[in-house]
């Protein structure tokens, strides 16, 4: 089962450990992972479902493509990685 | 008298308070570290409720029923799925977001409409909650209103409403001040609207334009509550009034030592007397001659005072924001805070002033609880 893993700097606001989820894109894998933490959802995406601006999603390394939908595949042990995109200095 | 603000800065909810001896000192912080854009206490039922905008996280509303020991997050206001297919453009040519990009203003409703809540938000949505916060509701009526689309961004890079007043004598009729985009008023809570920005004068428009309601860029508007016919606006070129309710507004153009300015507060019990603090004007924000002031009328704008006894007046740079000028309900005590942290407080109209901390975080907003 993939595991998802939020960006230590979401913990401040919302406590969002690693789990461990059933999915097969990275939708399915996050709305996983949003159902286990009630809220997670709006820091991560925005009303519209799609990925925030300065947010990114990594499965097993690579920065997922399809950043509205996020139909990116996820594999049986895939590593999803959430994480703030750094900018500036 | 109001003996507590909260100060909204870009890095954390700052309680000041004023002490036995009368001073005032900071006497607490919530959010360190946050960027919180707005705080309001609801008069009605002692709720305060604080806005933050975490950047790569979003915009953020959290309420507070013990004045700030704790915190709990509640909704935001959700904007609409676009037509599918298609595209707001606006003038400048850039995709207008149907997100929420900064809740901008909260008001309460009055009294009898207990949890009744109004939200303004960039990009130019106005929105309501009748749930304490909760949950929001969007007025579609305004959104969808076609001359929405002749709003600008002013200083951001979207329109927004900054302003919202609700008539004490009737909860359903509602102004709102949108910069870029006039004063706009429904009488019917949100069924119907009308833009009410005649008189006004963008001097950033050729002249055969300047004097369109749509695209007045008045920074903030404020209602007198014991004359609700009266209202005061801090506009981008200068200061107007409406004594008729937002059917004509009238320039006040003389007024030293300069009319550019963000904050306009009114006295709750005199329509006639308001303040303002004003920089040079909007290509150069900082206050004339390097000394920080605050005007003040009595007489409806006929004539102004300088206030300066006890402000900065040699090499000072502050610039404060449309809602980091705040008054009480007493009409005397008044408060506000710059964009490089000073805090400044006054018990007696404006007189004389109480420096209360020159190393805050950027102030965003400044707001007594009654």
């Amino acid at each position: 089962m993939p595991r998802v893993v939020f960006t230590g700097n979401l913990q401040r606001h919302i406590s969002c450990p690693p789990c461990t989820v059933r999915g097969g894109t990275a939708r399915e894998a996050l709305d996983a992972a949003f159902e286990l933490y009630p809220g997670s959802r709006g820091y991560v995406l925005d009303e519209h479902g799609t990925l925030r601006a300065h947010m990114v999603v990594f499965v097993d390394g690579q920065a997922i493509s399809d950043r509205r939908s996020l139909s990116d595949a996820v594999g049986e042990n895939a590593e999803v990685f959430v994480m703030q995109a750094l900018s500036g200095g | 008298m109001s003996s507590t603000l909260l100060v909204s800065t870009r890095k954390g909810l700052f309680t000041v308070g004023r002490t036995m001896a009368g001073t005032w000192e900071i006497q607490g912080v919530s959010f360190l570290g946050d960027n919180v854009t707005l705080a309001l206490a609801d008069a009605r039922s002692g709720t305060w409720f604080a806005a933050l905008d975490h950047g790569h996280f979003g915009v953020k509303l959290h309420r507070s029923k013990d004045r700030g020991a704790t915190w709990e997050e509640v909704g935001v206001p959700v904007y609409p799925d676009p037509p599918e297919g298609v595209e707001e453009i606006d003038s400048m040519g850039r995709v207008v977001p149907w997100k929420l990009k900064l809740i901008w203003s909260l008001e309460p409703g009055l009294a009898s409409q207990p949890g009744l809540l109004w939200c303004g938000t960039i990009p130019g949505g106005l929105f309501y909650s009748e749930d304490d916060g909760s949950t929001w509701t969007m007025v579609r009526t305004l959104w969808e209103e076609p001359r929405r689309k002749l709003w600008n961004g002013g200083g951001a890079d979207f329109p927004g409403i900054h302003s919202i007043c609700v008539d004490p004598r009737d909860g359903n009729k509602v102004t709102v001040g949108v910069s870029c985009g006039g004063v706009w008023q429904t009488t019917d809570r949100g069924i119907s609207w009308a833009c009410r920005a005649d008189g006004m004068r963008a001097e950033y428009m050729p002249p055969d334009r300047a004097f369109d309601p749509d695209i007045q860029d008045p920074h903030r508007v404020v209602q007198c509550p014991s004359g609700p016919d009266v209202f005061w606006a801090q506009h981008h070129n200068g200061i107007f009034r409406s004594t008729d309710g937002c059917r004509r507004w009238e320039e006040i153009t003389e007024v030293s030592p300069s009319v550019f300015g963000f904050a306009v507060v009114v006295h709750p019990d005199d329509p006639e007397i308001a303040w303002f603090v004003p920089s040079i004007k909007d290509e150069r924000r900082v206050p004339v001659g390097g000394a920080v002031v605050v005007t003040r009328t009595r007489d409806g704008g006929r004539s102004f005072e300088t206030l300066r006894e006890g402000l900065p007046q040699t090499h000072a740079y502050d610039l404060v924001y449309r809602h980091a000028l705040d008054i009480d309900r007493s009409g005397s005590r008044l408060a506000f805070g710059s964009t490089t942290g000073s805090l400044w407080v006054t018990e007696n109209g404006g007189d004389s002033w109480l420096t209360v901390s020159t190393q805050l975080p950027p102030i965003y907003a400044v707001h007594f609880v009654a």
